[in-house]
C-alpha cells in the first residue's frame, strides 16, 4: 500500500489532450498527477501511430504521432508533471462540495491520490488486451490463460503455447522459453512484424529443435475447472489438432474500453461524457472531461479540440484550486510572470 | 459510382453506391454499415474494418500490403481472403464488389 498523494489535479490519461492540458495547468501554477494504463505517454498518437504523420496540428504541415507527443513534453518540461504509467484508475470518489469539490482517485496498482479537480482524458477509454474468440476462454481467464506475463513463474516447467506476431509474442517465447517445459509459437503466416532480431532468435531455436513453430490459429480449448489441458490448433481447411498445454498467453493487440469510468457517477451519452462547452466539465463539479472522450454539439474528435477543451477548462480549475484568487489573462509572449514559469526569463 | 454489396454475418444483404478513389471503409462508414467499428478511422492502424472478399474480386483488389498484414493479426477468425476494409480503393474496376463482415471486430 502506498501512501496517499495529494495534488492539485489528477488527469486521467496522458494522451496529446492532457498533455497540453498540463501546459495550461501549469501557466496557472496547477500542480498535476497524470495515469494513464499505457507504459508511456501520448494515448493514441504513441500506441496506435507513432510513425504516421499528422496533417491537421495547427502550425505543424506534418508530425508524426511520436513527434507531436515528443514536442508535447518538451514543452510541459518546465512544469515537471508525476506520471504514473502502466494502471488504470478504477474508482473515483467524490468528497467535497459542489462549491468546493475533492476527490479521491484509485488505481489497480494500489496508487491513491486527493485532487481538487479530476479532468477524464481517457479518449476511447482504456486500452485493454483484445481476446481471441475462443468459446469458453474467460473460464481459464488469470488461473491458465493470461494475456499479459505479469509474473514469469506462473510459467515454470509449464507447456506454454503463444499466440502472436508481434513484439509481445516474441519477446515473451524468447523470455520464458529457458523456464517454460516446452514453448510452442502459434502465428497465423508465416511472417512477424516483430523486430527481425528477436523473429532470427526464434528461428535459430525452431531450427535447433527447442521451440515450436506452429502456423494457424488456435480454435478451442480443453481443460477442467480454469486449467487448461490442451489447445485446438487448426492449420488451413485442416482438421483441428490438440497441442497438450497447461498455459495459453494470447497477444492480439489492445483495444479501447470504456472500463471503470461508466462507474463514476457521470452522465453518459454513448459511453461518452456529456460536457457544457464553456468549461468543459461534466454533471459533477469538478469533474472535467476533453479530447475523444467528451461530448458535445458540433464536437469533432481532432487533437486541436482537445487542446482548446484543456485550455478552457484549466480556467475553471484553477477557481477550485484557489477560489479566493482573482485569474487575470495573460499572454507568454508579453507576460514577464508567465515566462519566468516557463524558464524563458 | 461503383455499386458495393456488404453482407453481414447474418447474411443480411446491403446493396450502396460509392465514389471512385474512395474506400471501401468509407464507403460503409457513409451508410451506416453495421459490423464495420473502422476505430482509427482509416489510417490501417486498428484492424477494425476487417471484411472477406468474395472469392471472384480477390483478384481485382489486390493483395494486402506488409503493413496490412501485420494489422490484419490483430483480427479475428482471418482468411485467405481477409482485407482491412480501409485499404481497399474503389475504382471501377471493382465494379459489383462483394464483400463479407466478420460477426466480431473487436
Amino acid at each position: 500500500m502506498v501512501d496517499n498523494i495529494e495534488t492539485d489535479v489528477v488527469i486521467v490519461g496522458a494522451g496529446p489532450s492532457a498533455l497540453f492540458t498540463v501546459f495550461e495547468l501549469g501557466l496557472l501554477d496547477i500542480k498535476v498527477h497524470l495515469i494513464d494504463i499505457l507504459p508511456r505517454a501520448g494515448g493514441q498518437c504513441s500506441e496506435l501511430y507513432p510513425e504516421k504523420p499528422i496533417y491537421d496540428i495547427p502550425g505543424h504541415p506534418t508530425i508524426t504521432g511520436a513527434g507531436l507527443i515528443d514536442n508535447l513534453l518538451a514543452q510541459i518540461e518546465p512544469f515537471h508533471p508525476t506520471f504514473h504509467f502502466n494502471q488504470l484508475v478504477t474508482e473515483l470518489e467524490t468528497l467535497g462540495t459542489p462549491e468546493a469539490p475533492a476527490f479521491r482517485v484509485k488505481t489497480d496498482a494500489g496508487a491513491t491520490f486527493t485532487a481538487k479537480a479530476v479532468i477524464v482524458a481517457a479518449g476511447g477509454g482504456s486500452f485493454q488486451p483484445k481476446k481471441p474468440p475462443i468459446e469458453g476462454i474467460e473460464l481459464y481467464e488469470d488461473k491458465s490463460v493470461f494475456y499479459a506475463v505479469r509474473k514469469m513463474e506462473e510459467f515454470r516447467d509449464k507447456n506454454v503455447i503463444i499466440v502472436g506476431g508481434g513484439d509481445s509474442a516474441l519477446d515473451w517465447t524468447l523470455n520464458l522459453h529457458p523456464i517454460a517445459k516446452r514453448i510452442t509459437l502459434v502465428h497465423r503466416r508465416d511472417d512477424f512484424r516483430a523486430a527481425p532480431h528477436s523473429v532470427n532468435a526464434m528461428r535459430e531455436l525452431v531450427a535447433a529443435g527447442k521451440l515450436d513453430l506452429r502456423i494457424g490459429q488456435i480454435v478451442g480449448l480443453s481443460g477442467d475447472d480454469g486449467e487448461l489441458s490442451g489447445a485446438h490448433f487448426k492449420a488451413g481447411k485442416e482438421d483441428a489438432v490438440v497441442i497438450a498445454a497447461e498455459r495459453l498467453i494470447p497477444f492480439f493487440g489492445l483495444t479501447m474500453k470504456l472500463g471503470p469510468i461508466a462507474d463514476w457517477g457521470l452522465n453518459l451519452n454513448e459511453n461518452l461524457i456529456p460536457v457544457d462547452t464553456a468549461q468543459f466539465e461534466t454533471n459533477v463539479p469538478g469533474i472535467f472531461a476533453i479530447g475523444d472522450i467528451n461530448f458535445y454539439p458540433g464536437k469533432l474528435k481532432l487533437i486541436l479540440c482537445g487542446f482548446h477543451e484543456g485550455s478552457l477548462a484549466a480556467q475553471k480549475v484553477h477557481r477550485y484550486v484557489y477560489p479566493d484568487k482573482k485569474l487575470t489573462f495573460q499572454y507568454t509572449t508579453s507576460s514577464t510572470n508567465l515566462q519566468k514559469k516557463l524558464g524563458v526569463q | 459510382m461503383v455499386h458495393i454489396t456488404f453482407i453481414d454475418s447474418s447474411g443480411e444483404k446491403r446493396p450502396v453506391e460509392a465514389e471512385e478513389g474512395s474506400t471501401v471503409m468509407e464507403a460503409a462508414i457513409r451508410n451506416s454499415i453495421p459490423e464495420i467499428t473502422a476505430e482509427c478511422g482509416g489510417a490501417c492502424a486498428c484492424a477494425t474494418c476487417h471484411v472477406y472478399v468474395d472469392e471472384a474480386f480477390v483478384p481485382l483488389t489486390g493483395e494486402a500490403s506488409p503493413q496490412e498484414e501485420d494489422m490484419l493479426d490483430f483480427a479475428y477468425a482471418v482468411q485467405p481472403n481477409s482485407r482491412l476494409a480501409c485499404q481497399i480503393k474503389i475504382g471501377p474496376e471493382v465494379e459489383g464488389l462483394i464483400v463479407t463482415t466478420p460477426a466480431r471486430q473487436g
